[in-house]
């Protein structure tokens, strides 16, 4: 029971406890040496905001700080129902203690939080001088191609942030689609590009770039306009697993970052923790990480390993609660830089974090509302817990077949209501296309809808 | 306290718990070990005709009287618990009375006639276990699942599976009054005068009266101690000691020991008997004692469709509640053979309902089947791996299946609504109800170019399980529904 114990402690409770390991170790102290660590150097250990790492970007020297806001995961009011508001006050709190501590970068779009994102984002950031922080939004013109739609949304974000210039402006997830026609089709043809350089030249939008997911040709394409565009910044997935693992849905992030530090152009940091998953890994992985930092969270590793390369400009991270702004901020204040020991220790926990079969879904909630009701990254998630946890058991004969079956079908029902788990997916495939990470989203119910019939009915496999 | 009673006492008080957690545990845990306290019921021992259990209570009963009744018997511990309180408001309560021979054995018959004619939904009102199940499936199980999923909310606290969350659900108005009705009647008869009812109208208690009239072992008042105070006849709760002609009426005594004790004078003795019991006396029915059958009646007349509870949760798109179709032939559970040899040996006992994990069974609402199990699909379906009912009956009203004998069991057969189909008329491309039927008879075939593959049923290989039912994305009506069939067969 114990070690199931260890397993299962949350990201959240596992940080909470370093906390107290470290207090206590601290005060161990006191007995030996009158002048050593108290109890007190424990909260010594918070952020420092005078230490923040920063970088400059080339064209319009911002001094960036190296760790930025995520707006894609603010708290709500219900955490529970996903049709929750947003929870303003908690927004304005984390906000400001991120200011506070040195971050000013704050990232949303008119799609996050079902739309909500920019509004609260705005609201909590107005409370601070405006040059005080930098706000990147983007242009999510992924369904209307028209101008007259991109403009719209273009001129309804000003409204909902609340000011009168945009510091970083992004072409939203190119790679989406068909690629390269697509990417033509939602701002060459129709001349939103052209629109939206005049709006640099005149100043309301300070930085111009671009998102990228998915297939590679619509990237290399937007690079090859670099000396015509002049793109400011690009906005990447990067961490040590998409390094060079990203696999044949999306590319890998050594190739994307080269090619952008190449042309000296700042990379912009998206899904440094793979969605979440690179923040507890499993029991073997995350003893050998600890070993070496053992007062360090998992997740510092992979903030650690976004922010080493000189090019990042700044590593996004949506951080809902307060302990993970607060274990971030520690993370980069300021950044250690990893050794190249450290880079080879990562890439072999890359290697061996994919002999599990996770499925790799960000809770970017893309693909929601499912209008069959499922609630598709509750049951990714659940899945990716129960491997992580050791749970999802490759034989009946496995030697805790039984506890781990368990553990599965009750962890199921009490994270995903009976209405909306993987049974009822009926293969419309109306998601799909929205998933930036490009999972066959329907076929992956139906495997582990057949996991869950193993399951309960008692196979043997 | 004499040692007779304080045994009679720990063994009833040991047997009621049991009989009581086996309603309650929805689990399927606790019937494993104690199971086989719904067996030796007598009426479900008679309806499986189980001749060692019945043979064995005969037997008791002719050695030691109507132990039965103050041990086994879940309904009659459970008055002598009410009068127990209704002792303490006022002790000495009770006083002979003259046997209702007449009204008992009226009843009985009653009870054989509609036993025999099929009318399984009256004869199930009297039967005292399965009243007994009724009022703790319906009174007491939604606590009991409370209570669990508090501890639920706890265990997931602390990331713990040892206990997991159920439904509580909204199982029909019929059977829940039916269990108020009974409890409140059989309550306040039981505070008022103790064993009134299984002694007037409780038709196991007639039957085993016949017996224990030549029980071997009985209480007998012995005239020479004797001082007439009648103080044993106001404690006794079968009213069946007449002080004056130092007899007790067998046929009534319920042997509860509760006279040895209340005896200052000792004159009361357990022993083997030694002369015949005392003549019948006839007497005219009393016709409040017919109370009950009146008010079994109006809940017949009340009956409502069952409802469906509305589940809360806080989920994205809203999903409709599924509601019951219109089933022409309601479905039996699998197993149960006939719609006639249902309807004649299900005691409506719930025990089968209380342990379905699925939330498939539930009472039925209909006059000649009342309270007898049913299915639907709204919750679940009935899982081909899943034999709990068949495993929990104890009249074979549901004969115990193997597991390849459940899967091959036809209840019914599914029939498909093409106006509710989403690949039908909205062209949806779907194909849940044939990726989940477990027999394979649902087969998806063209409707020509472009369009979406519609369902169709081989209802030969059908054997009505739901699940095409449960999962279809219509609702609040399924396009896919099952049709229950009067007999089952295997395929």
């Amino acid at each position: 029971m114990n070690t199931n114990d260890k397993k299962q402690v949350t990201r959240r409770e596992f940080l909470r406890r370093l906390g107290v390991g470290g207090a206590f170790a601290a005060t161990s102290l006191v007995g030996c040496t009158p002048k050593g660590r108290t109890a007190d150097t424990a909260s010594e250990r918070r952020p420092d905001a005078a230490k923040m790492t920063y970088r400059t970007t080339p064209t319009t020297g911002d001094k960036v700080s190296l760790l930025g806001y995520g707006c894609m995961r603010w708290p709500l009011v219900d955490p529970e129902d996903r049709n929750s508001p947003m929870d303003q006050e908690q927004v304005n709190r984390l906000v400001d203690y991120a200011i506070e501590h040195g971050v000013n970068y704050f990232d949303t779009a008119p799609v996050y939080g079902r739309g909500l994102s920019e509004r609260v984002t705005g609201t909590a950031l107005k409370r601070h001088p405006r040059e005080k922080y930098f706000i990147a939004t983007k242009l999510s013109n992924m369904r209307d191609f028209s101008r007259e739609g991109a403009l719209a949304m273009y001129r309804k974000s000003f409204e909902e942030l609340q000011v009168d210039y945009i510091d970083y402006y992004l072409l939203h997830s190119i790679g989406g689609g068909d690629g390269i026609p697509t990417v033509r089709k939602r701002f060459f043809d129709n001349g939103v590009l052209e629109f939206l350089l005049k709006e640099r030249e005149a100043g309301r939008i300070r930085n111009l770039g671009f998102s990228y997911h998915g297939d590679v040709k619509a990237f290399d394409y937007l690079l090859s306009l670099h000396d015509e565009i002049r793109w400011d910044f690009v906005q990447i997935q990067l961490n040590y697993v998409d390094w060079k693992h990203a696999g044949r849905r999306n590319t890998n992030a050594d190739y994307l970052y080269d090619e952008l530090w190449k042309r000296g152009i700042p990379s912009v940091i998206m899904e440094p923790l793979l969605g979440g998953r690179l923040a507890s890994l499993n029991e073997h992985l995350t003893t050998r990480l600890k070993e070496r930092r053992p007062e360090e969270s998992i997740a510092s590793w992979a903030f650690r390993f976004a922010g080493t390369p000189e090019g990042v400009l700044t590593v996004l991270s949506g951080m809902t609660y307060q302990e993970h702004l607060e274990d971030n901020l520690k993370t980069y204040s300021p950044l250690e830089p990893c050794t190249d020991e450290e880079l080879t220790l990562l890439e072999d926990t890359a290697q061996r974090y994919l002999r599990y079969p996770l499925i790799n879904c960000t809770d970017c909630l893309y693909c929601m509302p499912c209008p069959y009701g499922l609630d598709i990254p509750a049951i990714f998630k659940h899945y990716n817990k129960c491997i992580n946890e050791g749970n999802v058991s490759a034989s009946s004969g496995d030697a805790d077949y039984r506890r781990a079956r368990r553990a599965f079908l009750v962890g199921y029902d009490r994270s995903v209501p009976k209405l909306r788990q993987a049974a009822h997916c009926i293969g419309c495939r109306e998601c799909v296309e929205h998933c930036p990470q490009r999972i066959d989203i329907p076929a992956q119910m139906r495997k582990i809808d057949a996991y869950v019939e193993d399951l309960k009915q008692g196979k043997h496999f | 306290m004499n040692f007779y009673r304080k045994g009679r006492i720990v063994a009833a008080t040991l047997v009621f718990v049991a009989v009581t957690l086996l309603f309650l545990d929805f689990s399927g845990t606790i019937h494993r070990y104690l199971g086989w306290l719904a067996e030796v019921q007598l009426l479900p021992a008679l309806l499986a005709v189980n001749v060692v259990v019945v043979v064995a209570l005969v037997l008791l009963t002719l050695l030691f009287g109507r132990l039965y009744c103050s041990v086994i018997c879940p309904l009659g511990v459970m008055q002598d618990g009410i009068a127990r309180l209704g002792l303490r408001a006022k002790k000495n309560r009770y006083g002979y009375t003259r046997p209702r021979t007449l009204l008992r054995v009226g009843v009985l018959v009653l009870f054989g006639v509609l036993f025999l004619g099929g009318v399984g939904s009256l004869f199930a009102l009297l039967a005292p276990y399965s009243a007994f199940g009724r009022i703790v499936t319906n009174l007491l199980q939604p606590l009991w699942m409370w209570g669990n999923n508090l501890l639920a909310m706890v265990a997931a606290h602390y990331d713990s599976y040892a206990f997991y969350e159920v439904t509580v659900w909204w199982k029909g108005l019929a059977s829940l009054l039916t269990a108020v009705v009974t409890l409140v009647v059989v309550g306040l008869l039981a505070w008022r005068g103790g064993r009134t009812w299984c002694n007037t109208i409780c038709p196991v208690g007639t039957l085993l009266g016949f017996i224990s009239r030549y029980a071997w072992m009985r209480p007998v008042i012995d005239t020479e101690k004797c001082n007439g105070c009648g103080l044993c006849a106001r404690r006794c709760k079968a009213a069946c000691i007449d002080p004056k002609s130092h007899t007790i009426d067998m046929s009534r005594c319920v042997v509860c020991f509760d006279c040895l004790d209340s005896c200052r004078q000792g004159a009361i003795r357990y022993e083997v008997r030694r002369k015949k019991g005392p003549a019948k006396q006839s007497q005219p029915t009393d016709g409040a004692r017919r109370s009950f059958l009146t008010m079994g009646a109006a809940v017949v007349a009340s009956t409502v469709v069952a409802q469906q509870q509305k589940k809360v949760d806080g989920g994205v798109a809203t999903i409709l509640d599924k509601q019951i179709p219109n089933r022409q032939t309601p479905i039996l559970p699998p197993g149960a053979r006939s719609a006639s040899h249902f309807a004649q040996h299900c005691t409506a006992c719930q025990l089968c309902v209380a342990a379905c994990p699925n939330g498939v069974l539930r009472p039925s609402g209909g006059v000649m089947t009342l309270l007898q199990p049913t299915l639907s699909f709204e919750r679940g379906y009935c899982r081909p791996e899943c034999t709990k009912c068949s495993e929990v009956c104890p009249t074979d009203a549901i004969s115990l299946l193997t597991r390849e004998e459940k899967s091959s069991r036809q209840v019914g057969h599914a029939v498909w609504v093409r106006e509710n189909c989403v690949a039908a008329s909205r062209e949806v491309q779907c194909d849940n109800c044939a990726r989940h039927c477990p027999t394979g008879a649902i087969q998806m075939v063209e409707q020509g170019e472009g369009k979406a593959k519609i369902p169709t049923v081989d209802a030969e290989r059908c054997i009505g399980c739901g699940a095409c039912e449960y999962l279809c994305p219509a609702r609040p009506f399924s396009a896919l529904y099952v049709e229950g069939h009067e007999v089952q067969r295997t395929l």
